[in-house]
C-alpha cells in the first residue's frame, strides 16, 4: 500500500480516534447533538490537525526538545483562533451551536497526540496525510454519533424532517447528555465486535489507551504520570 | 424430618424461597394496585400492563438467545420489572413508547450489566426516568376521560386544596398503579407477612420524608399537608415496591436504614425545590447508585471480633 494511503487508512479505520483510540471524548460527547454539529466539529478539527501537523513537521528540527509542548500549543492555538474567526465570519450559525468547543480544540488530545507522536518525527507531506486521516476518522466518528442522536432525538437527518413526518415522537433524551453516552457506548460495543473479528483474521486494530505516542515511552513527555496499559517500565 | 438431611456440603437446611417464588409474591402483591388501576382508568390500563410485561419478557428472551446464554425468563423478574414499569406509566402513553421502555429496562439496565443481581439500578425505574426525559409530554399527560385536573401533587404545588380521602382510595389522576394508597398498602402487608420485604427501608424512607416535609415543606407541622404529601404521587408505591428491590438496595440492616433516609431526603429535595412536582423515581435511582458506598460503611462486625477502634482505646 502507498504510504500516504496507508496514513489515511490508519487514521480512518485502524487507529480511528473516536472508536479505536477513544481520544477526544469531550467534543465527541458534547457537540454531537446533531449530524451537522458533528460534521462541523470534525471538519474544524481536521483543518487544525492538518495545518498543525504541517507546521510542526516543518519546524520539528528548530523546536528545542525541552519546550516542544508549549511550542506545539502556540502553533495549535494560533490555528484554532484562525478557524474560530473564519467560522464566526462565514458560518455564524455553526459557530454559535458549537460555542466554546471550537476554542477548546486547542486542548484536543488528538492534535497534541499527533504532533508528539507523528509530526515531530516525520516529513511534512506524510504528516499532512496523517493529520488528514486522523481528522477524517474523527469527523466520521462524530458525524455517525450525531446522525444517530439526531434521528432518534429529533427525528431529522441534517435538519430534514424524516421521521417526524410519519408520526414519530422524538426521544428528546438522545439530544441531551445521557443520549451521547448511550449512543457512544453502543457504537464502542459494536466496534469491539469488529475488533474481535479483525483479531481473529490476524489484522488487529490499535488498542484503546491514553497512549499518545504509540508506545514510544522513551520520548514521551508525559511518561512519568502515565497510567496507560501500554506503558513500558524502563 | 428426612427431607432435612442432605449428604452434601453446607448449607444443609434450605428455605423454600427461590427467586421465582419471591418474584411471584411480589407480582401477587402488585395485583390490588393493578386491578384498581384497571378499574380506575379503564381497559387501556390492562392493555398497557400486558404490553409492557410482554415487552420485558420478550426482550430478556431474545437477548439471552442472541448472546447464547441460558434462558432466565423463568425467574419471573422480567414480569416484575414489566409490572412495576407499567404501574408507573400514565394510562394514555402510546403503546410503542411503553414497549421502548420495557426494552430499555431489560436490555440496557439489566441484561447488559449481567442480568438479575448485577444491575446497578432498578431497571423499571431507570426505564421510567428514561421515558420521562425522552417523552416528557406523553409521560406527564395525566388527563383522561375521568380526570381532567392536575395530579394531587401538582395541585398541592400550586397551593390548591386536595381531597386526602380520594387519594387514599385512589380516585385521582396519576400513573396506573400509584394512585390508590389502600391497594398499595394491602400489597405491602402481604409482602411483609410473606417475609419478602421488611419494614426497614419503607419505614425509614417514609419517616425521613415526612420529617423533611415538616422542615422544608413550607407548611410546618401540618398533619393534613403531610398526609397528603405522603399519599400523593409515587411515594407509597416507591417506598414499598421499588426501593425494596433486593438487587439495588443494601444488604446490611444499617445500610438499609441509611438507604431509606437517602431516598427520603432526595424525594423531599426534588418535591420541594425541583422543577417537577414528583421526584420519587429519580430519588430512588440516585440512592441505588449510593448503595455500594452505604454497604461499605455499614459492614457489620464479625461475631467475636473486637472493633479495631475499641481495641485501640483499651490500651
Amino acid at each position: 500500500m502507498n504510504k500516504y494511503v496507508e496514513r489515511l487508512y490508519n487514521g480512518i479505520i485502524k487507529e480511528n480516534p473516536t472508536f479505536v483510540l477513544m481520544l477526544g471524548m469531550c467534543p465527541t460527547l458534547a457537540v454531537t447533538s446533531s449530524a451537522i454539529n458533528g460534521l462541523g466539529m470534525g471538519l474544524s478539527t481536521t483543518v487544525v490537525l492538518v495545518f498543525a501537523n504541517l507546521l510542526i513537521s516543518i519546524f520539528r528540527k528548530k523546536i528545542p526538545n525541552g519546550v516542544r509542548i508549549p511550542a506545539f500549543i502556540v502553533i495549535v492555538a494560533s490555528l484554532v483562533t484562525i478557524v474560530e474567526f473564519l467560522l464566526k465570519a462565514y458560518i455564524p450559525v455553526l459557530s454559535e451551536s458549537l460555542g466554546v468547543y471550537i476554542p477548546l480544540i486547542v486542548v484536543n488530545c488528538i492534535i497534541l497526540g499527533r504532533a508528539e507522536s507523528f509530526a515531530s518525527k516525520n516529513e511534512p507531506v506524510i504528516s499532512i496525510f496523517d493529520g488528514l486521516g486522523m481528522g477524517l476518522g474523527f469527523t466520521l466518528g462524530l458525524t455517525i454519533i450525531g446522525l444517530i442522536r439526531e434521528i432518534l432525538g429529533a427525528g431529522t437527518i441534517f435538519d430534514a424532517p424524516v421521521l417526524t413526518n410519519i408520526g414519530y415522537t422524538p426521544m428528546t433524551i438522545f439530544i441531551m447528555a445521557p443520549g451521547a453516552f448511550l449512543v457512544l457506548a453502543f457504537l464502542v460495543a459494536g466496534m469491539n465486535i469488529i475488533r474481535k473479528k479483525m483479531e481473529e483474521k490476524g489484522k488487529p486494530l490499535a488498542k484503546p489507551s491514553g497512549c499518545i505516542t504509540g508506545g514510544d515511552c522513551a520520548n514521551c513527555a508525559s511518561a512519568a504520570g502515565c497510567t496507560s496499559p501500554e506503558k513500558k517500565e524502563n | 424430618m428426612s427431607d432435612l438431611y442432605h449428604v452434601s456440603s453446607a448449607p444443609h437446611v434450605r428455605a423454600k424461597d427461590t427467586t421465582s417464588r419471591i418474584m411471584l409474591y411480589v407480582i401477587i402483591a402488585m395485583l390490588p394496585a393493578s386491578l384498581f388501576g384497571i378499574y380506575n382508568f379503564g381497559i387501556r390500563a390492562l392493555l398497557l400492563i400486558l404490553v409492557t410485561v410482554a415487552s420485558c419478557v420478550a426482550s430478556e428472551w431474545i437477548f439471552n438467545k442472541i448472546i447464547h446464554k441460558k434462558q432466565t425468563i423463568g425467574d419471573l423478574s422480567a414480569v416484575v420489572t414489566g409490572m412495576i414499569l407499567a404501574l408507573n406509566l400514565p394510562v394514555n402513553l402510546p403503546i410503542w413508547e411503553a414497549i421502548v421502555g420495557g426494552v430499555f429496562a431489560i436490555v440496557i439496565v439489566k441484561m447488559l450489566f449481567g442480568g438479575l443481581g448485577q444491575n446497578f439500578m432498578n431497571p423499571a425505574l431507570a426505564a421510567r426516568c428514561f421515558l420521562l426525559i425522552a417523552f416528557a409530554k406523553d409521560m406527564t399527560n395525566f388527563v383522561t376521560d375521568t380526570y381532567t385536573g392536575a395530579t394531587p401533587l401538582a395541585a398541592m404545588r400550586n397551593g390548591e386544596a386536595v381531597n386526602t380521602m380520594d387519594m387514599l382510595i385512589g380516585r385521582t389522576a396519576g400513573t396506573i398503579g400509584e394512585t390508590s394508597v389502600i391497594a398499595l398498602i394491602i400489597g405491602a402487608i402481604f409482602m411483609i407477612l410473606m417475609g419478602v420485604i421488611d419494614l426497614r427501608i419503607p419505614a425509614s424512607y417514609i419517616v425521613t420524608f415526612a420529617v423533611f416535609m415538616m422542615l422544608f415543606g413550607g407548611h410546618g407541622v401540618d398533619a393534613n399537608y403531610i398526609t397528603a404529601q405522603l399519599c400523593a404521587g409515587g411515594l407509597m408505591f416507591g417506598a414499598f415496591f421499588m426501593a425494596t428491590d433486593y438487587v439495588t438496595s443494601p444488604i446490611t440492616p444499617k445500610g438499609q436504614i441509611l438507604f431509606g433516609i437517602c431516598c427520603g431526603i432526595f424525594t423531599g429535595i426534588f418535591r420541594c425545590f425541583g422543577a417537577n412536582a414528583e421526584g420519587v423515581s429519580f430519588a430512588i435511582i440516585l440512592s441505588n447508585i449510593l448503595v455500594p458506598l452505604l454497604e461499605k460503611i455499614t459492614v457489620p462486625n464479625a461475631f467475636g471480633v473486637v472493633k479495631a477502634k475499641a481495641a485501640k482505646g483499651d490500651k
